[in-house]
């Protein structure tokens, strides 16, 4: 009996109401996000204004493309509206996919865990059918319309939901979190001034407190939502949780997003009702669309395709946070595989690199003074990056052979406080940067921890 | 379940308009924790950054005097006694060139006041034709001390030929005094501000925000002991940063006694403001040394290695001759090694008590770097 229960039924239908306000409430948070972006005036300052950009590995052919920086915003924020009403969706969410994406890659600096997650849940989005029901698409194409859907394609964003939660909570059973209750204990106490709460936030059993039950959290929330008894109180968790982050840190639109997000696992019931609540204030016949037509898939090559395309999306999913274990060292200290696995609010990191540009024949050698060609964010993420480090270094290194030095070397004396912990010297100062090149192999040139 | 949803909406909608001001100033009553960064503020203010500007403006306003003593009657004496001026103003400016904030930051009182190497050619250009106007951004290499310093020291080898050239030339008797009255209205308006409102404001504004008082007060603390005391007064002369020593970049290049001088007292007031000691030295109030040995969590000390440091710093710096240009010439090693001290509390500032004090560089996302 027990087998029976694991079993997952793949033919098995059910309502595409949650899959439908999934999309709408989606595109609408992309949409903001992308309008928050600009009002911000972060376009102009991330894209626009730097003189040097770091690059992925492998995508340094991919680059802001000046003032056009703003035209993909503008298509970005397009294609999230056409996503949200569901026009034309197959190709929006490719574009919005597609736009998001390359606005990810333009600069490593801006590296952050949510829009890794906005991309990755994009690019899953391209194989749903999320338009099916209560979108335009539905209601001008009625041969395409349908009022349930196979089960496992709102699964799928559940389990993304879950992998990012548990991963999450995962990377947070480490001594500095909690045994140190590191970074939190150095955060919490700057935000003296949030109302009610500012007064607890000095004491050492409030740090304590929050990283235990952060950590408890994100292991046990994607289970408390699946479980239909647990939910409303996983969901009361989810909304108390992530306003909670949005008080204390600078942490964006995330929060929203993941509390809109986390109502997908609610009945489809919720979900028609909200779509009522909707339809009457935008005066749209829902019935429409309720058709009692069921999506199935046929047994095509493009099923199957499509099939496959998702295993290995899942598959990379669930090991790619595991790569580090393939590093030797710190994972903090050299952040070999620290990247796109949810190590999310983990460590508190501060760095200062200081660059020396040495003439290898004749000895002289001088300083780089790092805010001639990066911006202040940008000195304070490669300064506690290798990678970044070296790809800086290349760029200086290249620069100043076209000025007409010569024999070029390239040191940095690096120092890097981890944690609270005093700060010391990261980057071997010995070793000439234009002989190493970043790369997946160990970087053996990063000092022990 | 549903009103269980709506109701949550609700809250989010309430707490999200009420948290969304990142930028905003605090309006709410801070509560009383056991360090009072409201104290801190306050002591920064009253002992340290309001008795500087007092000092200062009395030192320019006789700087002024004496400018306009000169300029009517220029002769040994007078230049004498405007020299001894000149000295005492450039002296108390290096005490709060590092608040480049409030009134001062508006007006780049820094920019305005002490730019070198001065613009020799364009202040003479500015002299012959009598035209110019000081307020443009283009012209802050053409006033201030360093120009200052080339009009009593650097127009002609003995002094005797600089009391003649003064005399003998009304123009630049005139642009003497424009380039003194000009740094009196100037520093008087940021002196009236902190006298008058900004104290206040200064004060109030003890939040934690990225325009918080401190956290502004902070960045522009270790951007002058980067930029200026490092970099402009030893490294930038000492060729750190070209590979080549630039000794026509020194502070008072033209007096050439006081480079050694001014930088002094500039380490002295970086090092005083870190420790918490007034502008007259007569009290010890709240600091940045208090508020790190107040949030200290593992114990690092890091207050005690940052004074250490600048002892060392004050150690090495005292070995250099009273004129950098002369110390380049001779032996830059000291300067380099000056420069050496100098950068391992960048690293102490910049690296670790920023993460201690939680202090960002600038507004943005984050999710724990």
């Amino acid at each position: 009996m027990q087998f029976h229960r694991l079993k997952y039924e793949f033919s098995e239908t059910t309502s595409a109401a949650p899959l439908a306000l999934f999309r709408i409430l989606f595109g609408i948070m992309m949409f903001i996000s992308i309008v928050r972006f600009w009002y911000y005036g972060w376009i102009e300052k991330f894209y626009i204004e730097p003189k040097f950009f770091f690059s992925y590995y492998g995508f340094d052919w991919l680059r802001p493309l000046g003032e056009w920086t703003y035209l993909l915003f503008i298509i970005c924020g397009l294609s999230s509206i056409l996503v949200a009403i569901g026009y034309k969706y197959r190709l929006s969410i490719v574009v919005f996919f597609l736009s998001f994406t390359y606005i990810e890659l333009m600069d490593k600096t801006t590296y952050l865990n949510h829009y890794y997650f906005i991309s990755i849940l994009s690019f899953l989005m391209i194989f749903l059918p999320a338009s099916v029901y209560y979108s335009m698409d539905a209601r001008a194409d009625k041969t395409k319309a349908y009022e349930y859907i196979p089960r496992w394609t709102i699964d799928c964003i559940k389990l993304l939901l879950g992998i990012v939660y548990f991963y999450a909570g995962l990377a947070k059973l480490q001594p500095d979190w909690m045994l140190r209750a590191m970074p939190l204990k150095i955060w919490l106490p700057s935000k003296y001034d949030i109302p009610l709460l500012g007064n607890l936030l000095h004491e050492n059993w409030v740090h304590y407190a929050f990283s235990w039950g952060g950590a408890a959290y994100d292991l046990l929330i994607p289970f408390l939502l699946i479980n239909k008894r647990t939910r409303g109180f996983a969901f009361v968790a989810v909304v108390i949780f992530h306003v909670l982050t949005r008080v204390l840190f600078p942490i964006g639109m995330f929060p929203y997003i993941m509390i809109v997000s986390a109502l997908i696992f609610f009945d489809p019931s919720v979900h028609h009702k909200i779509l009522g609540y909707i339809s009457n204030i935008l005066k749209i016949d829902k019935t429409n669309f309720d058709n009692r037509r069921a999506l199935a898939y046929s047994n095509t090559s493009a099923t199957k395709f499509r099939n496959s395309i998702l295993i290995v999306f899942f598959v990379i999913q669930i090991l790619l946070p595991f790569r580090f274990l393939a590093y030797p060292g710190n994972l903090f200290w050299t952040e070999q595989g620290f990247r796109f696995s949810w190590r999310v609010m983990l460590m508190e990191k501060a760095g200062y690199a200081n660059f020396k540009i040495v003439d290898g024949v004749s000895g002289k050698r001088f300083y780089v003074n790092n805010s001639d060609f990066l911006t202040a964010q940008q000195q304070k993420m490669m300064s506690t990056q290798p990678d970044m480090i070296v790809e800086y270094a290349h760029f200086l290194g290249n620069k100043f052979a076209l000025d007409g030095h010569q024999n070029i070397e390239i040191y940095v004396e690096s120092y890097v406080a981890l944690n609270g912990r005093p700060s010391r010297p990261y980057i071997n100062p010995n070793i000439d940067l234009m002989k190493v090149s970043d790369g997946f192999e160990n970087k053996e040139w990063i000092l022990p921890y | 379940m549903k009103a269980l949803i709506s109701s949550f909406l609700i809250v989010l909608l309430v707490l999200s308009t009420q948290s969304c001001g990142e930028n905003d100033i605090s309006e709410i009553d801070i509560p009383n924790d056991n360090f009072d960064r409201g104290a801190l503020l306050t002591d920064i203010a009253d002992n340290v950054i309001i008795p500087g500007y007092i000092n200062y403006t009395t030192d320019l306003a006789n700087l002024d005097l004496m400018a306009n003593n000169f300029s009517t009657n220029p002769d040994a004496e007078t230049l004498f006694q405007l020299k001894l001026e000149f000295k005492n103003a450039y002296l108390s400016w290096q005490s709060v060139s590092m608040f480049e904030i409030g009134k001062a930051e508006a007006l780049a009182l820094r920019n305005n006041t002490n730019i070198y190497p001065t613009n020799t050619s364009e202040i003479e250009e500015n002299i012959s034709t009598g035209e110019y106007n000081l307020a443009l951004p283009s012209k802050i290499d053409e006033q201030g001390f360093p120009a200052l310093d080339y009009l009593l020291y650097g127009v002609a080898d003995t002094e005797e030929e600089i009391v003649k050239y003064h005399s003998e030339n009304e123009k630049a008797r005139n642009y003497l005094t424009d380039l003194t009255s000009r740094l009196v209205s100037l520093t008087n308006e940021v002196k009236e501000d902190w006298v008058g409102d900004y104290r206040a404001y200064f004060i109030e504004n003890d939040g934690s925000s990225a325009t918080s008082s401190l956290n502004k007060l902070v960045n522009d603390y270790i951007f002058y002991y980067e930029k200026f005391l490092r970099a402009g007064k030893i490294g930038i002369p000492a060729g750190v940063f070209s590979g080549n020593p630039l000794p026509n970049t020194a502070e008072g290049l033209y007096s050439e006694e006081y480079s050694k001088t001014l930088f002094l007292q500039g380490l002295n007031a970086a090092s005083d403001f870190f420790v918490g000691a007034s502008t007259n030295h007569d009290e010890i109030g709240e600091s940045l040394k208090s508020y790190l040995d107040y949030l200290d969590p593992d114990g690092n000390a890091l207050s005690e290695k940052i004074i250490t440091q600048f002892e060392e710093i004050k150690a090495k710096a005292n070995e250099l001759d009273d004129n950098f240009v002369t110390q380049i010439a001779s032996d830059n090693t000291k300067m380099l090694e000056t420069y050496d001290e100098l950068q391992k509390n960048v690293i102490l500032l910049k690296v670790d008590m920023l993460q201690a004090l939680n202090i960002k560089v600038d507004f943005v996302d984050a999710d724990g770097d």
